[in-house]
């Protein structure tokens, strides 16, 4: 710092004002903003898998994983989701290259895998409440839905984001701000790509190796 | 375990300044927390008083800089040096890092061995300082149920139980198993030793020894509810003749603390006055640190296990009655009319799932998740 | 699971005319009195036409130096609803005594601490600290606006949401009865049935959106928006305190939301979470709340740790002395902050090895402490002190810290701490730490910051009367409490039996009467200050002789701060420009780019709000009406593509002449 003193005294043309400044682009801290959000968000996460750690062998007298999962339909499960982010990088290519209707078509798959994904959670959960494996029987199973279930929550909201912005797409193009969208979505929907990869490997695959 | 070197050292030398400090504080009232009657509280009072000092040796200096520097550096003193862009010296930056640096060594040092020495799951070793336990004596043990809002204190070694009284022999050791029947509470003689929670279905433990005779409160240290204000009871430290006149008070009380009489107490209550059973149905401490002492329902302890073998069970669906590690020794009443005593029918029965109501033990769990407390 | 104590009504909820405490004469006197004043201020509004200004002005902005501002009166609402709190508290422990059960039962009573605590931090300390880095970081840093104007509104809002549900609980229904962090199973659906503890969740779930997103938005400000030449390394120390506050931030919130909704998941839907029974384990949210409840106190000091760093260099005319040494203890303490959690739990029984792990490093965040307040130390040596009222508190808590950082000490050494946990002699210590700290720094900021917020200075007069009043007051209120915590005496008793501790509870009772006439000084201090303004005008806008480039603007600054980004060359880089002869440029003004005002940060807490009660009251319509409301609104505000424009050239110069017209009549 002195020595940068020092010179700056020697200079007498140092600048102490920025005089020809233009406008800053747009939402320049966008994706870095979105990132921090998700590191909290993956936090909420971390949480839930503590508590998954904590009570996941608590199945107070109830039935435990071995009793209830099904790893085929969750292998098909995981495929949806897995083939859903690929999808979605097709898409953010087709962006890329400024093809809209190219874009549109690939989100729309994106969000049928979604939907995919999102109808056999449903349907294990169904399953397992008509056995009585509620998420009230123990704190297995609450810590067990609460976590699958929050997972499918953000994915349920990634959709509805996702539907919002082709509607956006569709009505303004792929405009600087609807590009940016589409970066955070992305960012957005790999990441619950990762954390259903640490559901699946710790909850399912572990569970059944228990 | 005899008392590491140092330490003794450390203490021999802190005495004098504690016993200043201490008649210093005690000027007006009686501060028993610097001034306890029990060795475990002493040593935690030591404690206390030795980080204190090591911390003054930083904080007084520190204090009296900032006096004196704020006075000689006004701004109406010009004669001060001044010197606007003076802002680093190695030296000082050394000595401000390693001095407050060597005093957190000296008091880690010291707050590792004390927290092993006084930790409440170890049993004590002395009963004042020079004065170990001789071998092959007993502690008396106390079993200790905080309920809404009253303690339960259970003597095993004698059968009887009391409400919101307390009393053991001076010098003698006395070890605490520690519960609670609804929510977290924490329990405290401060005369006698720190404090340590007690909480539902769980069970901690506390070691400590009274060295005076007389009459010291004890507390709820943990909010737990409307009635925790008064919930005080009275702790004595006896002779030995005292205490055995007390057992046998308690003796001749009358009264049985079995289940039903359990489950009467345990409703919320406020400033509840000293009670005395002179007989205590067996194993209703164990059944009440797993919240089973409700005819029907299913222990906690029990549970675990279960649930400890449902993970260790060889593959799905093939598992029959299997042998329950430790299930001897399950603290399952005998008397328990429920089927649901048994775990093995508390779970799975073959591959399907029966719903949680469809056995005994379901409707026991249900039941027993679902009472409301009022 | 739920309770069925009262019937649910499908228009409702669990609402009856029952639900209000009409039979309690305190709460309908309080309620009547809050009812006046509002309409009050309401009418006055109406009258002057205030409406429409305060909702262009003032509610739809996005401008964080009025954001800042409207933080900072949330703030100091809220810490006179704490308050009174604190003085029916001390009031009730100094009269219950020989078999008096005092004027206030435990059902009101329970409330009032766990209110106490629950506004103290979430709706006083945390409104003061973010309104304080709102206002100053972006100032600080040369920048025109925050990253996301929109969000810091919001965030705003949602603040506000939670402060309203607060004191909503105080005449609707009732608050938890739980203690500040609603242990469980006590706060579970079993033994706390009624709508407290779901008034609790709410107000934190809808405050805690509107802190996270304010943390995310402040790391993107200070790490985008640095003027050209501010490296890291020459950021002031209250931005580089405000970063690791943020980061802590968004570090530990998460922790809280995800342990409240485990907690609402217990007793909404009857999971076992926390409950006695079915494998739920207590001891598990005791963990987790502490895992974000110990950064929340580093969240809390850290900023006014950098408040203090730039009050000692600037009133004592000196450069900061070591200020690496000072950004790398802010560092270590951000770091270490999240591996103390279990000191608040030495009692529950881990082993001896745990304890002392945990012990050992809370002594280790005293280093850091420690040499932070040996820089301030050393800053003063050989400086030029001015007594302004800054300084003063300054020096106050320079004293009032130390001690408290001492006895905080003696609380980490695990024995010790099973003799005085739970008891006064722990209340004692984090108010001395959180008064001390907080508190103080918060007031050093206001009175340091206030004339670059209206152009005017605060009455020095009334502030000094304030200054001794709260600084005799807090030893009168808590040396008392450090005793009786050595006496044995433990926390949130209602009634004593001990006639001998009534004297303690009375000089209690008198330290807290004392700092209420602090804080009444304190208001007169404003006020008075409002009506002399013209004469306590600074029309320099470096009324202190700041260092950093917040004083090198205008006091009030311009809506746009900076006419053209200033350059930095030195930590403090407003004092080299100085040094060095910086010119400050009067033509060649261009048209700058602003964020344009929203209704939707009003609007979205709103709803928000309208979510929460309907949650807290079962009126299950109301919450799906609400919630739909909420992502509908969300949706339609991201079709709003506009939200910039630009401030004309000729208005910024039309500013800038008359600032130019304003310092040469200065000289």
């Amino acid at each position: 710092m002195s020595a940068d003193t020092m010179t700056a005294n020697g200079d007498a043309q140092v600048a102490f004002y920025d005089l020809d400044e233009h406008d800053h682009p747009e939402g320049g801290s966008t994706l870095l903003g979105f990132w921090i959000y998700l590191m909290s968000d993956c936090l909420i996460f971390a949480m839930l898998f503590a508590t998954y750690g904590v009570l996941g062998h608590s199945y107070a007298g109830g039935p435990g994983p071995r009793q209830l999962f099904e790893l085929p339909l969750v292998a098909l499960n995981t495929a949806m989701l897995l083939f859903s982010s690929i999808t979605y990088g097709f898409a953010m290519l087709a962006m890329n290259q400024n093809k809209v209707a190219q874009t549109q078509i690939w989100l729309f798959v994106t969000a049928l895998f979604g939907i995919a994904f999102l109808s056999i959670e449903l349907t294990e959960f169904a399953a397992l409440i008509h056995e009585g494996a509620t998420p009230q029987r123990s704190a297995f199973l609450s810590s067990f839905f609460t976590l699958v279930g929050t997972h499918g929550l953000h994915v349920t909201f990634g959709l509805v984001w996702l539907f919002t912005l082709m509607v956006q797409i569709g009505t303004k193009g792929l405009i600087p701000a609807n590009r940016r969208r589409l970066m955070c979505l992305s960012l957005f929907w790999h990441f619950l790509d990762v954390i259903w990869i640490g559901v699946f490997t710790f909850v399912y695959l572990m569970g059944m190796l228990r | 375990m005899p008392e590491s070197a140092p330490n003794l050292r450390v203490r021999t030398m802190m005495r004098p300044i504690m016993i200043l400090a201490t008649s210093l504080l005690l000027g007006g009232c009686n501060m028993v927390v610097l001034n306890p009657a029990g060795d475990v509280a002493a040593q935690q009072r030591d404690l206390l008083v030795i980080a204190t000092v090591l911390m003054l040796l930083i904080i007084i200096p520190v204090i009296a800089l900032v006096a004196l520097f704020a006075w000689r550096y006004r701004a109406s003193n010009t004669d001060a040096n001044y010197q606007p862009n003076w802002d680093h010296s190695t030296q000082l930056e050394l000595l401000i890092w390693a001095a407050p640096l060597l005093i957190i060594i000296c008091l880690g040092a010291v707050t590792w061995v004390g927290t092993h020495l006084l930790d409440p799951y170890r049993p004590i070793e002395r009963t004042a300082s020079g004065r170990p336990i001789a071998p092959g004596v007993k502690p008396l043990e106390v079993e200790v149920v905080a309920l809404d809002w009253k303690w339960l204190f259970i003597y095993p070694e004698y059968g009887f139980a009391t409400v919101n009284e307390l009393a053991a022999p001076v010098d003698r050791p006395i070890a605490f198993k520690i519960t609670a029947s609804s929510v977290m509470n924490a329990f405290y003689v401060p005369a006698l030793a720190g404090m340590i929670y007690a909480m539902p279905s769980m069970e901690t433990r506390l070691h400590a020894v009274i060295n005076k005779p007389g009459k010291y409160t004890g507390m709820s240290a943990n909010y737990s509810g409307a009635g925790f204000s008064g919930m005080n009871f009275h702790f004595y430290g006896m002779s030995d003749t005292d205490f055995a006149g007390w057992v046998a008070r308690n003796k001749a009380a009358g009264g049985t603390l079995d289940r039903a009489a359990y489950l009467q107490l345990e409703r919320p209550s406020e400033h509840v006055p000293v009670q005395r059973f002179a007989a205590v149905e067996p194993g209703l401490f164990r059944a009440a640190v797993n919240l089973c002492v409700k005819p029907g329902t299913v222990c906690t302890d029990a549970m675990m296990r279960q649930d400890a073998a449902r993970d260790s069970q060889p593959a799905p669906n093939e598992h029959g009655p299997m042998p329950m590690p430790g299930a001897h020794s399950m603290s399952m009443p005998g008397q328990s009319p429920a089927p649901a005593a048994k775990p093995d029918t508390a779970g799975l029965t073959g591959a399907g799932l029966p719903s949680p109501a469809a056995t005994p033990a379901g409707v026991a769990l249900a039941a027993s998740a679902s009472q409301p407390r009022l | 699971m739920s309770p069925q104590f009262v019937p649910i009504s499908p228009i409702f909820g669990r609402f009856t005319i029952a639900s209000l405490p009409l039979q309690e004469p305190i709460v309908v006197g309080t309620f009547c009195m809050v009812a006046l004043g509002g309409l009050a201020l309401v009418a006055a509004l109406t009258w002057f036409k205030l409406w429409g200004y305060l909702w262009k002005e003032w509610f739809t902005s996005v401008d964080h130096k009025k954001i800042g501002v409207m933080y900072m009166v949330l703030g100091l609402v809220m810490l006179l609803r704490g308050f009174s709190d604190a003085i029916m508290m001390r009031a009730q422990q100094a009269i219950a005594f020989n078999g008096s059960e005092g004027y206030l039962n435990a059902h009101h009573y329970d409330q009032v601490f766990t209110a106490h605590g629950v506004i103290m931090i979430f709706f006083v300390a945390m409104p003061f600290v973010t309104g304080l880095m709102n206002f100053v970081v972006p100032l600080q840093i040369g920048a025109r606006d925050v990253s996301f104007p929109f969000l810091n509104n919001f965030s705003f809002w949602m603040t506000v949401g939670g402060a309203v549900i607060v004191m909503m609980s105080l005449f609707v229904g009732e608050f938890a009865r739980t203690g500040w962090l609603a242990y469980p199973p006590l706060s579970g659906v079993a033994y706390s049935p009624g709508v407290g503890v779901d008034y609790y969740i709410w107000a934190l779930q809808v405050a805690g959106v509107g802190t996270l997103l304010s943390g995310v938005n402040l790391i993107a400000t200070i790490v985008k928006l640095r003027a050209p030449g501010m490296t890291l390394m020459r950021m002031p120390i209250f931005t580089w305190t405000a970063l690791c506050t943020n980061i802590l931030i968004v570090a530990a919130f998460p922790v809280l939301t995800a342990v409240l909704v485990l907690l609402s998941l217990d007793r909404y839907v009857g999971t076992d979470f926390f409950t006695n029974t079915l494998g739920g384990n207590p001891m598990m949210y005791v963990n987790l709340i502490w895992i974000w409840g110990h950064p929340e106190v580093y969240i809390l000091i850290l900023p006014l740790f950098g408040v203090f760093s730039e009050v000692t260099s600037a009133f004592s005319g000196k450069r900061l002395f070591g200020y690496s040494s000072m950004v790398y203890a802010t560092v270590v303490i951000t770091i270490l902050s999240y591996v103390v959690w279990l000191h608040h739990f030495f009692t529950m029984g881990s082993g001896a090895s745990v304890n002392s792990f945990f012990g050992i490093t809370t002594m280790v965040i005293s280093i850091p402490t420690g040499a932070k307040l040996f820089n301030w130390l050393f800053t003063m040596y050989r400086g030029r002190i001015r007594f302004e009222l800054p300084m003063l508190w300054t020096i106050a808590f320079m004293v009032t810290f130390t001690i408290g950082g001492m006895t905080g000490v003696m609380l980490a050494v695990p024995p010790a701490d099973f003799v005085l946990h739970n008891s006064l002699f722990l209340i004692a210590h984090f108010h001395n730490v959180i008064i001390g700290g907080v508190v103080f720094g918060v007031f050093a900021a206001i009175n340091f910051w206030f004339p670059k917020a209206f152009g005017f200075r605060l009455d020095p007069f009334w502030g000094k009367i304030s200054f001794v009043c709260w600084v005799s007051g807090f030893w009168v209120a808590f040396t008392p409490l450090y005793v009786m915590g050595l006496m044995g005496v433990t926390r949130r008793l209602r009634t004593f039996d001990d006639p001998s501790l009534q004297i303690w509870f009375i000089i209690a009772a008198l330290g807290a009467v004392l700092i209420a006439l602090g804080i009444v000084a304190m208001l007169v201090q404003i006020a008075v200050s409002i009506l002399n303004r013209e004469k306590l005008r600074d029309t320099t806008g470096d009324i202190w002789h700041g260092r950093t480039l917040e004083w090198s603007t205008s006091s009030p600054p311009p809506e746009y701060n900076f006419a053209f980004t200033p350059i930095v060359h030195d930590t403090d880089a407003w004092w080299d420009m100085q040094e060095r002869g910086a010119v400050r440029p009067t033509s060649g003004f261009k048209a700058i780019h602003m964020p344009r005002s929203t209704w939707a940060g009003v609007v979205l807490a709103g709803l928000s709000v309208a979510f929460g009660v309907a949650m807290i009251w079962y009126v299950w319509w109301l919450a799906i009406a609400s919630f739909v409301g909420l992502i509908g609104v969300a949706i339609i505000h991201t079709f709003n593509y506009k939200r910039d424009y630009h401030i004309s050239a000729e208005d910024v110069t039309r500013v800038e002449n008359e600032r130019t017209r304003q310092l040469a009549a200065e000289v």
